[in-house]
């Protein structure tokens, strides 16, 4: 008995032509989804994993609206700041333009030489004081941090930049291909086609406010405070402080100003999950429909395969009587599913990749790594294996004397 | 014969719990998944103005930088600038127009009780309302001569006036923005609008804003932008008069052009008005003019999720999944059964009553699993709704029209899956299986 049966099996599927064809077909189909499903999942949970820099689980941020003739947001900002900065509990803040991986803000783009058809990269801005680095978690890897002299005010829509700035490591080298980033500093870029900026410093990472940018990493800290009636103040505290604070600070802004509002007092996490709940639904609802497919794929092989079991007891009966060993019942039933699991996954290869590429075509998908492939064939084969395994004991049961019944 | 049937069918139902409640789920899953995502799809892609979307048309303008196009590949920018904005508005050469922007800014209402409040504004035209069927409560919206005499008039939504006048007819009284006082002109009744059509450049699925107020106050009141603001090269000079004279978009435009004849005419004045800007130093990429009615619109701008139609067809090949079980299931189950068909074949049934017997069992499956297949779907779109957070709770919700798809779909799979199976029921030869008895 040491040669498999594939003779035979092959001649007996070919009489359940259908039966075989369904369950081929239905490994083919699940197979397809499943992968690609996978394919999504790690993609999707590889874009969630990605840091923003910030210090997120200590950080929030609010915004302060004014009205009425008798508003002096210059004032009101700096005093706003100083209140914030003093109250125990909090690390430090910064009036700022955006919220980084918040979806909103402003983008500008660089260029390293003069001129409106040079080639250009897009950065986020962000407008902040000398007290950015701390507030925003960022790490400066090169060059001089901003000091409180060279912050200035940015009136209402005035459209020219300062002289300094401050950038992510990721922005150098994009800007400096060909020169290692500490070297960067000092270097003069362009903002808006021609007006020139000193790289003042290096930051290790702060994220855009743009989780779908291509650009993501690329930031760019100007000194400036915004003269404006509706000032973002974004707000660093203690581990641990984070909703007495929140609470506080809303309560305590709220009541020193009658005629200004203080509204969407907002954590980063909440930002963050907001941002990327989109991604977070499709890999719950993917994950879902992957054991649901796989549970009702393998209550189908199960069926059919018991099904197969019982139409055949008189001709097991029948090998057992004649000598088969329980193990050769066994092999022989597993071996079917293995024809069957083998012929429906080479469909399922075809159909993953055909999948994948009509994804890609209408759908901003990107090409199957290779790998998922090999490891879907392994993971259909022992699927297969395991859903007829039970049918196949049950085959083994038989007693060789049912051959001798009913004929 | 119908009933005698059906109790037959009940009963070879109940004879193999097993397998018919297996095949009841499967079809019950796959329905559920296929109309869960295919009422998200339905309802973004759904029509909005149903009996105008074909008259009324967004506006674009090619105003972008000669080294590359606002979008990718070749596409004119999504938004209009100020100047061309109101220089369409002046020139008005369609049956309707609107121009318009959104903004944000804090209500004072003179009772001392209401705390003064941020709220959401539209600037928009007196054409907006009549064009997007504004349903009012009370009063009006405002004409076109307060449009060019800056008269500031105001109409607020539904939730507004409740908050301000407490629900009250609030025609002719006042409120503060920016220090200036608006008359209210008109009260909105709910104004539901899915996707909210008129403008999806931000997200397309917001609620109408809380007031509207005439376009011309964005430069009087000097008021902020809302939506995204792109510029291809910095505004030349300083203060918000530069911002609105420079080559800057985040305006929208719509025009009503009641036939193809005046769309065609508008067409050709777009054109003619992007010559005579080339004339005066604007305008430096090929023409590129577009007029979208509604559904091409929301096509362009992608109002239906990438996602939600991956869903939807990840679903449907589950639907396959299922169906393909469900034949292997039937096929199994009517097998154990040739004796009894071909008792009842040698004592007088024909073909057709075996066949028939069978189908109907085959669609009480799919009844079943149709009926169990809505709950689902139901279960499945509160799911969607609590992953998904507010913005789509307009959506999902299950209507008549997808209730009788899912029913129909659930009856044809069913149907489709029994169909092999009876066939191969009714073909077993009469008196064949007697014999071994």
């Amino acid at each position: 008995m040491s040669q498999l049966e594939i003779g035979p099996i092959l001649r007996a599927l070919l009489r359940n032509k259908v039966g075989a064809l369904l369950i081929a077909l239905q490994m083919a189909v699940t197979m397809t989804i499943i992968v690609n499903a996978v394919f999504i999942i790690t993609e999707r949970a590889a874009l969630m994993q990605r840091e923003s820099g910030l210090d997120e689980d200590n950080t929030f941020y609010l915004t302060s609206t004014g009205f009425g003739a008798n508003f002096e947001s210059r004032r009101v900002i700096s005093e706003d700041l100083d209140l914030i900065r003093n109250t125990p509990g909090v690390v430090d803040a910064v009036q700022i333009n955006a919220i980084p991986i918040s979806g909103g803000g402003w983008s500008m783009s660089l260029t390293t030489e003069p001129g409106d058809d040079v080639e250009d990269v897009g950065t986020a801005n962000y407008l902040v004081d000398d007290h950015a680095l701390t507030t925003l978690n960022a790490n400066l890897i090169a060059g001089e941090p901003f000091t409180a002299s060279e912050v200035r005010w940015r009136a209402r829509n005035q459209p020219d930049w300062p002289d300094t700035a401050i950038i992510t490591r990721a922005l150098a080298n994009s800007l400096f291909p060909d020169t290692p980033w500490q070297e960067t500093v000092g270097k003069t870029i362009y903002i808006g086609d021609d007006e020139p900026v000193i790289i003042k410093g290096i930051i290790e990472k702060l994220q855009a406010p743009w989780i779908g940018w291509e650009n993501l990493e690329h930031a760019m800290l100007s000194p400036e405070r915004m003269d404006t009636v509706s000032a973002r103040y974004l707000i660093r505290t203690e581990p641990g402080d984070l909703n007495t604070m929140m609470a506080t600070l809303e309560a305590t802004l709220s009541d020193r100003y009658p005629d200004r509002i203080i509204r969407d007092v907002t954590t980063l996490t909440d930002t963050r999950e907001r941002s990327y709940r989109h991604h977070s639904a499709m890999i719950k609802i993917l994950s879902l429909v992957m054991v649901l497919l796989v549970v009702i794929t393998a209550m189908g092989i199960v069926g059919l395969a018991s099904f197969n079991v019982n139409r055949r007891r008189k001709q097991i009966g029948t090998r057992r009587a004649l000598g088969a060993s329980k193990a050769a019942i066994i092999r022989y039933f597993l071996l079917e599913n293995w024809l069957i699991s083998t012929a429906g996954i080479a469909l399922g290869v075809i159909l993953t990749v055909g999948l994948n590429m009509a994804l890609i075509e209408w759908f901003s998908v990107r090409p199957l790594d290779w790998y998922y492939l090999p490891a879907g064939i392994i993971v259909f084969w022992i699927i297969g294996q395991l859903a007829a395994l039970g049918p196949a004991l049950k085959a083994a049961k038989v007693p060789p004397a049912v051959a001798t019944r009913t004929i | 014969m119908f009933s005698y049937y059906l109790r037959l069918a009940l009963q070879s139902l109940r004879r193999n719990p097993y397998l018919s409640s297996l095949m009841t789920l499967a079809i019950a899953l796959g329905i559920g998944a296929s109309m869960t995502t295919l009422t998200i799809n339905y309802l973004m892609s759904s029509d909005p103005i149903p009996h105008k979307s074909k008259q009324l048309y967004y506006v674009q303008l090619d105003n972008w930088s000669p080294y590359s196009a606002a979008r990718e590949p070749n596409d004119p920018p999504d938004q209009l600038t100020w100047r061309d904005a109101t220089q369409l508005m002046s020139a008005a050469k369609a049956y309707r127009q609107s121009a318009m922007a959104s903004s944000g800014a804090v209500i004072e209402s003179g009772n001392p009780d209401i705390k003064p409040f941020l709220a959401s504004l539209r600037l928009n035209f007196a054409d907006f309302f009549p064009m997007f069927d504004a349903p009012f409560l009370y009063g009006n919206g405002w004409t076109s001569n307060d449009d060019d005499k800056r008269v500031p008039v105001i109409v607020l939504s539904k939730p507004i006036n409740d908050r301000l006048f407490g629900g009250e007819n609030s025609v002719g009284r006042y409120v503060t923005i920016e220090n200036t006082q608006f008359r209210v002109t008109g009260v909105l009744d709910n104004w539901v609008l899915v996707p909210r059509f008129y403008d999806v450049t931000t997200d397309a699925f917001q609620s109408v804003e809380d007031v509207f107020i005439p376009f011309y106050f964005k430069q009087t009141l000097q008021l902020s932008n809302g939506g995204n603001t792109n510029c291809w090269k910095s505004p030349e000079g300083e203060g918000f008069e530069a911002f609105l004279q420079s080559e800057c978009v985040n305006f929208q435009m719509w025009v009503e052009l009641p036939t193809p004849a005046d769309r065609e005419e508008y067409f050709n004045y777009l054109n003619a008005y992007a010559e005579e800007q080339k004339a005066l130093g604007r305008f430096p990429r090929p023409i590129n003019n577009r007029l979208s009615d509604v559904m091409q619109w929301m096509e362009n701008e992608k109002v239906v999720a990438d996602d939600a139609q991956i869903m939807m067809w990840l679903a449907f090949l589950f639907l396959l999944v299922c169906l393909l079980n469900t034949v292997g299931l039937l096929l199994s189950k009517f097998s154990t059964r040739t004796s009894d068909i071909a008792l009842r074949r040698a004592i007088g049934a024909s073909r057709q009553a075996i066949f028939t017997q069978y189908i109907l069992e085959s669609a009480l499956v799919g009844v079943l699993g149709g009926l169990f297949g809505l709950i689902l779907a139901n279960v499945g779109l509160i799911g969607i709704r609590s992953l998904y957070g507010d913005f789509i709770s307009e959506l999902a919700t299950l209507d008549f029209t997808m209730i009788s798809v899912a029913i129909l779909l659930s009856i044809l799979v069913s149907i489709l899956a029994g169909s092999y199976p009876a066939w191969r029921a009714c073909s077993v030869p009469p008196a064949s299986q007697l014999k071994n008895q």
